[in-house]
């Protein structure tokens, strides 16, 4: 198995790629597989507060309902409205068309708390 | 150590994302859980349900005990015909959900992975406490099983098979003997499809699978490898009882709205409590439930009405073929009524769902 190596992960399977001060956040093809097909995200309004470590959102699939994490604080400045009519696209591609939120974040410190590509993989045990 | 199916090979083979299902190491899926259960119901599937218990039971009074420990009456079988059974408890709890084939010399059953060591035990205390005779033999580990599903099963392997698969009637079976192994074809399955069930020596599987599926891996192959996942989305969608989740030992088949399969004027296991609970009216009733969105109501959501609780989700998920959120769920009797609107409370948030009529999927004849 193998991710993106330009962004910053959680141990829950969320990757989080930076941008200036904005930070995106996805989850991982480990865990979209792990899920199976997807059939609903539930995702926070723009302009909602994100807490580093907290819940953000919910991911169901026809196995079973998750918890979507937030490696960093801040506040959202965009949800991906695509997911609502397809969910199956984090499935498909969850690296660049599923990316969930962009956060506008408040401490870039905590990016650098993140996991790291390697130290993801070895932890999700691939 | 998980145990491991005569298909074990194969699964590896078609790439497929192995779980740990009843102690066995079964495949979950091998493309995708949606494009699977799809495939079935416009082609056919190939599911490898070797972990099921294969029970025969032979002897003087194989009969008589089958009559004591199941709700049908199997007298009424001739050779060659399957029936769907329930075996009960004492006070009419479902110990097991199992199909009964009456063959020439002796009686063969199908139960649940995850029941069969029970079974095995209590059939065995069964012929202590009774004294009948008759004898058991667990096959479940020298065959292997595969279910071929769909509405282009038969006509496909009418191609391949010894046999005239078109002239097996629904729950019937026939030897068909391949040009090195035996194997008994059962027109049965789980799936709301037509289609069969096959049984063949362990040993044969991999030269077997060959011939049922063909490579099975083609982008237009009429039959292809699925999984558990998609057994179950399957099943659901047909209204098909799962043990662990509509059955277990304190629901019953009349609650479970098997009635149909029980036969309250014979004597056996159960009868009498069942008897009771019969005359005294069901408490609960087992309902299909329609969900408003598309969130999924899994096993133990409460459903409400006027946010009283009245009843529990044994099942759910968002239907491939209807694109809505469906449920099974015991529902007090009487708010059980097809029509009535509940809610399913999804992690504290009402869901509205409504009572429909079952099963939500039936195959066009």
């Amino acid at each position: 198995m193998s991710a993106p190596t330009d962004r910053k992960y959680l141990e829950t399977h969320e990757w989080h790629q930076a941008a200036g001060d904005t930070v995106t956040i996805g989850i991982t093809q480990f865990a979209a597989d792990e899920l199976t097909d997807i059939t609903f995200v539930q995702l926070p309004k723009v302009g909602a507060k994100v807490e580093a470590n907290k819940r953000f959102g919910e991911i169901e699939s026809v196995k079973a309902t998750s918890d979507l994490y937030s490696g960093v604080s801040g506040a959202v400045t965009a949800v991906n409205g695509a997911l609502s009519d397809n969910p199956g696209l984090v499935n498909k591609d969850p690296y660049g068309e599923a990316w969930m939120i962009r956060v506008k974040i408040s401490d870039a410190k905590e990016m650098e708390k993140l996991l790291g590509v390697e130290e993801y993989l070895k932890r999700a045990g691939k | 150590m998980l145990k491991r199916t005569p298909f074990y090979e194969f699964h590896v083979g078609a790439g497929a994302k192995l779980v740990d299902f009843a102690g066995w190491e079964m495949p979950l899926l091998y493309r995708s859980i949606v494009e699977e259960h799809e495939q079935t119901r416009k082609s056919g599937s190939l599911f490898d349900v070797s972990h099921m218990g294969r029970l025969a039971f032979s002897g003087r009074e194989a009969q008589a005990f089958l009559n004591r420990v199941l709700t049908r009456n199997v007298s009424e079988q001739v050779v060659g015909q399957s029936k769907y059974s329930l075996v009960c408890n004492e006070s009419g709890g479902i110990l097991d959900d199992v199909i009964v084939s009456r063959d020439v010399k002796n009686w063969m059953m199908v139960c649940n992975a995850s029941n069969r060591a029970k079974l095995v035990k209590y059939f065995g205390e069964v012929r202590r406490s009774t004294g009948l005779d008759f004898d058991m033999a667990d096959n479940t580990e020298a065959s292997g099983m595969v279910a071929l599903q769909g509405p282009k099963v038969i006509d496909r392997l009418s191609e391949v098979l010894p046999i005239d698969l078109r002239a097996i009637k629904r729950y019937h079976f026939e030897a068909a003997n391949a040009v090195f192994f035996k194997m008994t074809v059962f027109r049965s399955g789980y799936t709301g499809e037509d289609g069969v069930e096959v049984v063949l020596p362990a040993k044969m599987a991999g030269m077997a699978i060959k011939m049922l599926a063909g490579a099975g891996t083609k982008e237009d192959s009429t039959i292809k490898p699925a999984g558990l996942g998609a057994r179950d989305t399957l099943r659901m969608e047909a209204a098909m009882p799962l043990y662990g989740h509509e059955l277990n030992e304190t629901s019953d088949p009349l609650s479970a709205g098997l009635g149909w399969a029980v036969d309250l004027t014979k004597d056996f296991v159960g009868a009498v409590a069942l008897r009771e609970i019969q005359q005294g009216g069901l408490k609960r009733k087992l309902v299909g439930l329609e969900l408003e969105g598309k969130r999924i109501a899994r096993q133990g959501t409460a459903v409400k009405i006027d946010e009283k609780t009245v009843g529990e989700v044994s099942s759910g998920t968002l239907s491939p073929t209807l694109g809505k959120s469906i449920a099974m769920a015991y529902v007090d009797a009487n708010h059980a009524a097809e029509g009535t609107q509940l809610m399913a409370d999804l992690k504290g948030m009402n869901n509205p769902a409504k009572i429909v009529k079952l099963p939500f999927y039936k195959r066009a004849k």
